[in-house]
């Protein structure tokens, strides 16, 4: 007589077994699924736009409406944009992420700020362009401008700044601020010399996603500043300019005769441009995530 | 184990001024009454102990001594504390003033995340007007690591994060972060009990040391602790304090029932 050993799967069992194989290759197949667009994109763009890279499409301003010519003066002026918007939305949200984090008390003014936050994070992005119109180019009167752009696209990035640097500053231990408040530190000490220091790698995700976010938004600058072709480089942050993902827009769409690269060169250049910012911030955390020691 | 020398009794004039002096000290955290009209005499120089079973109002009380307590918004307290004979609850007195002077060690060793150096020095640079020379500074670290034990085994590697200290050095580095800016008292919030048993010998004797020159006002849950490393015993329940007296009294002939059946384990 064979006694079976008691821990010997059941019949039940192995049905279980199975399903559970089942879910397993069934989710992987579904997440692999997922990099066909991903990698689908990114090949489309590299065989297509490649050919239209050379040292001139960079360095020559578009002519003919931009079928010929270069993207000088709309990579130029999405450098400007950018480099305004973060300007602009990096301290205000860093500066609304300390109150948040570090003044703020759990009360109804909290809460309110807090899903304000959020339902700005949801606005889509068109009606952003709408509010920069009203507010920025009309209200203020900052005209049609890289100003005006750049305000608009700082009103749409603040939300995930406040969010990316509240939540690194949360994410430094509480058991370092009471010893600061312990040694007589003000709140404003704790947060300049403890808190802030160790919270880099949260505002540092929050410049790049503002970066992402400015190079590639269309909607909110084609109303308050950015403009279909311009052949100066702007001079001013009064001035009008070219943006690379407008000029996207119009080479693809506006424009007939343009040949068959040039908007898929611009495409590619754009999410070069997105993707090594990427690549630049995720470097940087790393090397700030390898000197924490807590 | 340096048990020997902890029986010497220290000879301090009787009227000397207390380090800390409670008188009526009743708080509450919201609507719940934490301590009870506690009156409570601290001498100085001395190690003084606090025993009670958790929830007796012990850390409430060691951290009313610097008002971090009002830290939490929702507490409200009655009463006064003086300090060296003034009342740190007066209306005069600075919250960060108070800190500075009467300084406090936690449970879990909490350096910062900066070099060794500078957390000895955070301190100090938190309250100085202008920043000190660089020879006055390495004085006062070499002077504050000598104080805890801690100079020869750092001396080598100051600009080393603290956060990669041993968790006894740690502490040792976290008692000596408050000696630069002069502090008359040190409050320590059961400052052993994340340690091994070597280190929180080596930490006692440190404590040990340090009386003297400090009035030490110590918490502990750990009754052998309390009855090796203290001068003078309090043993606190439901928010009162229930008895004070040199802890060899304590431990020997409690005045009160409670003590006894505390001290022998019925409860707590």
């Amino acid at each position: 007589m064979t006694s079976t050993s008691p821990f010997a799967a059941t019949a039940h069992e192995g049905t279980k077994l199975a399903v559970q194989q089942v879910a397993r290759f069934g989710f992987l197949a579904i997440t692999l699924l997922l990099l066909i667009p991903a990698i689908g994109i990114l090949a489309v763009l590299v065989i297509e736009g490649a050919p239209g890279f050379s040292l001139e499409f960079f360095l020559d301003k578009p002519r003919d409406n931009g079928a010929a010519g270069g993207i000088a003066t709309a990579l130029v002026g999405t450098v400007w944009l950018t480099a305004c918007a973060l300007a602009l939305a990096l301290p205000l949200g860093v500066a609304a992420a300390i109150y948040l984090s570090e003044y703020a008390r759990d009360n109804w003014l909290t809460r309110t700020i807090n899903v304000a936050i959020v339902n700005l994070a949801g606005v889509p992005s068109i009606v952003h362009a709408l509010f920069g119109v009203g507010a920025f180019v009309h209200f203020l009167h900052f005209g049609k401008s890289i100003l005006a752009a750049s305000c608009t696209l700082a009103v749409m990035t603040l939300p995930v700044v406040i969010v990316a640097t509240r939540e690194s500053m949360q994410a430094v231990p509480k058991a370092f601020r009471e010893a600061c408040w312990n040694m007589g530190a003000t709140r404003w000490q704790t947060i300049w010399r403890i808190v802030l220091p160790n919270s880099g790698s949260g505002i540092l995700t929050g410049l790049i996603l503002v970066v992402c976010r400015a190079v590639g938004e269309t909607a909110p600058i084609m109303f308050t500043g950015a403009v279909f072709l311009r052949q100066q480089f702007p001079s001013g942050i009064f001035d009008k300019t070219m943006a690379l993902s407008l000029h996207l827009f119009t080479v693809s769409t506006q424009v007939t005769n343009v040949p068959r690269h040039v908007p898929f060169a611009v495409a590619l250049t754009l999410i070069l441009v997105v993707l090594s910012m990427n690549a630049l911030a995720i470097w940087f955390r790393m090397r700030l995530r390898g000197r924490k020691k807590w | 184990m340096a048990l020997h020398s902890r029986t010497t009794i220290l000879s301090l004039p009787a009227n000397a001024t207390p380090a800390i002096e409670i008188v009526d000290l009743s708080l509450w955290y919201g609507k719940f009454q934490a301590l009870h009209d506690v009156d409570l005499v601290i001498r100085s120089g001395i190690v003084t102990a606090m025993i009670g079973p958790s929830g007796c109002g012990k850390s409430t009380l060691l951290r009313s001594c610097n008002r971090i307590n009002e830290r939490l918004g929702y507490v409200t307290t009655t009463g006064t504390i003086k300090v060296l004979g003034h009342n740190i609850y007066d209306e005069e007195a600075s919250r960060m003033q108070v800190r500075r002077q009467v300084g406090m060690v936690f449970q879990r060793p909490n350096p910062l995340p900066l070099s060794i150096r500078d957390n000895v020095l955070f301190g100090h640079r938190l309250h100085a007007v202008r920043r000190s020379s660089r020879a006055d500074e390495e004085g006062m670290v070499e002077q504050a690591l000598r104080e805890v034990l801690l100079w020869d085994r750092v001396k080598d590697r100051l600009d080393r994060k603290a956060t990669a200290l041993s968790l006894e050095e740690q502490q040792k580095l976290c008692i000596a972060r408050l000696l630069p800016t002069k502090p008359s008292v040190l409050l320590m919030d059961e400052p052993c009990s994340a340690l091994d048993p070597e280190a929180t010998s080596a930490v006692e004797d440190l404590i040990w040391d340090l009386r003297g020159n400090y009035s030490i006002l110590i918490v502990t849950h750990n009754m052998a602790q309390a009855r090796r490393a203290s001068d003078e015993c309090v043993f606190m329940l439901m928010g009162h304090v229930v008895e004070h007296t040199a802890t060899e009294r304590m431990f020997v002939a409690p005045k009160k029932q409670e003590t006894s059946d505390y001290i022998e384990g019925r409860f707590g």
